[in-house]
């Protein structure tokens, strides 16, 4: 408890971050031990390259779209409480949450977490999964185990069967809509966040 | 469908409902009789030596006497029952069984309230009852090893194939805790308190020792897998739930293996040392991991041999139904669990035998499966009914319903207990709904029965009485939680299963977001859940997918053959539904070549043509599918059933060129038909008929229709060289080139549609490697069109 509570003193606002992600202060410290560890540079900021040099992540198909999430547009660097924020999305969500619509939802309610998974497709940020988006994800997910013409017959079935206003792109409605039977609590939490 | 029929014809249905249970009656009656015909001549079985024998006996006198030969009239017709009596007696048993099922279906009021299960055992309780007073002896049905060897494999393997992996290891850790320390605990609560019981003055059990006791409490806590199926099947839960019942179930074989196994032997000695004890955890961690690993060497033998069938597709089927069964016997032979030897196959070599066996194939396996386990389980609960009558019972209230209550209560402590430990553990937390319809759901069976069966007299001189009350706990919780299930689930309003089929949007986000999390974890730097699975599948499609898959189809992702699936159901369920409806574009299930046509062709014939496309589309791929078999069929001048045609899509289609000629003759003719107006939908009987009178049909390509019967395709309704574009989607083209006025294109387009390959044709690739294994999935898909086609089984087909 002695090492947590110095760690936990080096941590600027702490306070805030726990009241805003809902981490417990034992959970705060994990992170910021994996924070310093990735900061190979000591500069109290993660950059691109740092995140680049996990090794698994650089074999998964949407790493580098992960790795942007983590950067704000416009913003070079990470620092601890945007990692924190980012990483909150992923924590289990609270099932006692009394549903009170002035409050801000929180950071990792399901809607939050859809927001999140969505951001990720949406790349140029309109709002919209637009084809070439989902081609473009088809693409690296699929590597290249298939030629265009099949990544683009699924990329039309995808829209089409989503697509309930026809404009020819996923919105976040009909996004959410077509995850309605899927469990995103359970898909999109990961125990250790708790 | 049956609330329908009652509405459209209440007269009919009383009559039915009269007819139904005339039929049962009937069936009851005559099996009787049979039976005790049967039993009447020959005894049982076992004494099948002895008649066996007799008849010899007989033989050699007859012989014998041929010297003082008086002369008897040639018999014409004589009787010889005992001759057959065994498969005949066999064959009674299962046809019993499934005429009862059917049975049942036609009273419709009767199914819904009682279990099927429960009625099945009450028609033993009948049989066996009939057979009793006629006096004969009712044959020991229940034998040990005619259960464990022959009733149980199919049921247990039935549920092992089609095991739902991914829920089931999502959930392993909770199934593991309710299977092996649920067990146990059971097992020596009630054992443990029976004894306590058993020791109290006045139900003069004190005979009772404490290790016989304990063997009771581990027989009898044992969830059956059996029960557990058939009454689940019928309520339709939803899979979380059904999962960890149905796991717990086939889990906790091993552990009653162990404990069963411990404590008779040890109850000869009368006492178990805490050496006894560390060696029955041992052999625990032995029984189970041993029997996993003979299903898994199993399981890779079977995904290995099928990669080599190709050729040989008739006995694919057989393959994973030998492994399987070997498996179990494997692991029985080393007393290891069989049941999870036979879970252990199925699982492992599903994935990889599914890959590399044809469509019928497929289909082949899993209505056997479901067949052979369908009638096993029937004649599980016939049995108990007739083992009920036939027993020796030795009834002891106090036990009895000690041991009933027993069950049940510590099942529910066992499940509230359990549950309030895992939930610290989930993330998605069990709540009190949950837990009771998983204590509730905690269903005993024959598994139970047979164990105490096997007891041996001698050294259990009270093995009667634990029959008696273990055959009441069955009855106990078939016919009470059984029947009771139902209306609680609906009263508790627990989530039902799902119906609906996964959308490929799911599909393709599900997968998405398993990356994302598998990558969020490696940013935190956690060796979770998603690393490990991500781990396996990268292990999986590097190394044994490679040895495992015949042929390029390792390569094919999941997603695709997913995609291609879909499509394909889509295709014959818009066929079969019947083509004259017309689909609006803007139905999110269509598939997707319906969007793309209507925009390119001009309003006018979209009119008119549209509703005819889609099923002159399909069944002009079933044309080409089989016009590209005349090549293969020419050769094959007799009919030989032993010989399935090899498959062009995977052997030789690089003669799809050659179809190129016909595709243009095809068009041609095509080209008349477009104002032709739709017929109307038929089964393929029917179009067969309509096509033999029909003068237009296309099969110019009949030189070998002589001698094996062909499968004629009904192109009286109006087709269009688009109809064939229903390949393109798979083609390399892609949607460009689709369009009436383009015939060159649709040319090229219908060539490339049924190549898949399309380097013959000068179309570029990049980077293409090996032959035309673009869509794997799409030719296994197309080349086989699957069981809509049972129908036309009688012909030699392509598989």
């Amino acid at each position: 408890m002695g090492s947590t509570n110095s760690t936990l003193s080096k941590i600027p606002n702490v306070e805030e971050l726990v009241q805003e992600t809902g981490f417990t202060p034992a959970h705060i410290v994990r992170l910021y031990d994996r924070f310093e560890a990735l900061d190979k540079e000591k500069t109290g900021h993660l950059r691109p390259q740092d995140f680049g040099a996990i090794n698994r992540l650089a074999i998964n198909p949407i790493g580098d779209r992960i790795i942007g999430a983590f950067f704000s547009p416009g913003q070079e660097t990470v620092d601890f409480h945007s990692f924190v924020r980012i990483l909150a999305h992923f924590r289990p969500a609270d099932k006692k949450r009394p549903k009170d619509p002035s409050m801000p939802e929180p950071v990792n309610s399901r809607t939050s977490k859809l927001k999140f998974a969505f951001q990720l497709y949406d790349q140029d940020k309109d709002g919209k999964i637009s084809r070439a988006e989902l081609l473009q994800v088809l693409r690296s997910m699929l590597e290249m185990q298939v030629t265009e013409e099949q990544l683009e017959s699924i990329a039309d079935r995808t829209i089409q069967e989503a697509d309930l206003d026809t404009d020819d792109a996923i919105s976040f409605e009909e996004f959410r809509k077509s995850l309605e039977k899927v469990n995103i609590d359970h898909k999109m939490s990961i125990r250790f966040l708790r | 469908m049956s609330v329908r029929v009652a509405l459209h014809s209440p007269r009919g249905s009383r009559s039915f409902l009269e007819r139904g249970l005339l039929l049962l009656v009937m069936l009851i009656f005559l099996e009787g009789t049979v039976l005790t015909l049967g039993a009447a001549s020959s005894p049982d079985i076992s004494a099948q030596d002895n008649t066996g024998g007799g008849d010899d006996q007989r033989g050699i006198e007859g012989r014998h006497g041929h010297a003082n030969y008086t002369k008897k009239a040639f018999p014409v017709l004589s009787l010889d029952y005992r001759h057959i009596h065994v498969p005949f007696e066999i064959s009674l048993w299962v046809l019993l069984a499934s005429l009862m099922k059917l049975g049942f279906h036609l009273i419709p009021r009767l199914s819904s309230i009682v279990p099927e299960s429960c009625l099945l055992i009450v028609v033993g309780l009948l049989v066996g009852g009939l057979i009793k007073l006629a006096g004969e002896e009712v044959p020991p049905v229940l034998d040990s090893n005619l259960f464990f060897l022959c009733l149980l494999p199919p049921i247990i393997l039935d549920a092992g194939y089609f095991l739902p992996i991914r829920p089931f290891m999502e959930n392993i850790g909770t199934i593991l805790m309710f299977a092996v320390v649920g067990t146990l605990w059971n097992a020596f609560f009630v054992g443990g308190l029976l004894y306590a019981v058993c020791q109290i003055e006045g139900t003069y059990l004190s005979q009772v020792e404490l290790l016989p006791c304990l063997l009771f409490g581990s027989i009898i806590s044992a969830v059956d897998p059996v029960a557990v199926l058939a009454v689940f099947e019928e309520i339709h839960i939803n899979e979380l739930l059904h999962i960890l019942v149905f796991g717990e179930s086939l889990l906790n074989d091993a552990v009653t293996v162990v404990l069963y196994h411990l404590f008779e032997e040890y109850s000869d000695a009368g006492e178990v040392t805490p050496m006894d004890v560390v060696l029955g955890v041992i052999c625990f961690l032995i029984v189970s991991l041993g029997g996993i690993a003979v299903g898994t060497i199993y399981g890779i033998l079977a995904a290995f041999t099928s990669r080599f069938t190709s050729h040989t597709r008739v006995i694919e089927p057989l393959f994973v139904f030998v492994y399987s069964y070997m498996a179990y016997l494997s692991a029985e032979m080393f007393h290891l669990s069989g049941i999870m030897a036979l879970i252990a196959c199925g699982a492992v070599m599903r994935p990889y035998v599914e890959a590399n066996i044809s469509h019928k194939s497929h289909t082949t396996v899993k209505y056997f499966l479901k067949m052979w386990s369908s009638v096993s389980e029937t004649l599980i609960f016939i049995f108990l009914g007739v083992a009920t009558v036939a027993g020796p019972h030795a009834w002891n209230w106090t036990f009895v319903s000690v041991t009933v209550i027993l069950c049940l209560v510590s099942r529910v402590i066992g499940v509230v207990g359990l549950t309030f430990i895992i939930n610290k553990f989930r993330i998605v937390k069990l709540t009190t709904k949950d837990q009771f319809i998983v204590a509730y759901g905690g269903l005993r069976g024959a598994i139970a029965f047979s164990l105490g069966y096997l007891l041996d007299k001698d050294l259990f001189p009270m093995r009667t009485m634990f029959l008696t009350a273990i055959i009441t706990e069955i009855f106990f919780t078939v016919f009470v939680q059984g029947m009771t299930i139902k209306p609680l689930v609906d009263l508790l309003a627990v989530k039902k299963k799902q119906e609906a089929k996964r959308s490929i949007n799911e599909e393709i986000h599900t997968q998405f977001l398993d990356h994302l999390l598998t990558g969020i974890e490696d940013i935190c730097g956690h060796y979770g859940h998603h690393h490990w699975k991500d781990k396996l599948n990268r292990f999986n499609k590097k190394y044994i997918k490679k040895c495992l898959i015949a042929g390029e189809r390792y390569k094919e992702p999941q997603l695709i053959a997913f995609y291609h699936k879909m499509e394909f159901k889509q295709a014959i369920e818009l066929v079969e539904s019947g083509g004259g409806v017309k689909l609006p574009s803007a139905m999110p299930s269509q598939v997707s070549m319906q969007n793309i046509q209507p925009k390119k062709l001009p309003p006018a014939v979209a009119e008119r043509a549209l509703p005819q496309f889609t099923k002159g589309r399909e069944e002009e791929i079933r044309k080409i599918l089989r016009s590209n078999l005349q090549k293969t069929r020419q050769r094959l001048r007799s009919y030989n059933r032993h010989t399935l045609v090899a498959d062009p899509f995977e052997d030789g289609w690089n003669d799809f060129i050659l179809k190129k000629q016909r595709m243009i003759e095809l068009e041609k003719k095509m080209s008349n038909y477009l104002t032709v107006p739709a017929a109307p939908p038929d089964s393929p009987t029917m179009c067969r008929a309509r096509l033999a009178s029909d003068p237009n049909a296309f099969y110019n390509i009949k030189a070998s229709s002589d001698g094996v019967p062909t499968i004629q395709v009904d192109l009286a309704s109006p087709q269009s060289p688009d109809s064939v574009n229903m390949l393109n989607e798979f083609s390399k083209r892609g949607a460009t080139d689709q369009g009436l006025g383009q015939r060159e294109g649709a040319d090229r387009d219908e060539d490339q549609g049924l190549m898949m390959k399309p380097s013959s044709a000068g179309i570029e690739e990049k980077g293409e490697e090996g032959g035309g294994n673009k869509n794997p999935g799409l030719m296994r898909c197309l080349s086989d069109p699957g069981p809509s086609n049972e129908d036309e089984e009688d012909e030699p087909f392509l598989p």
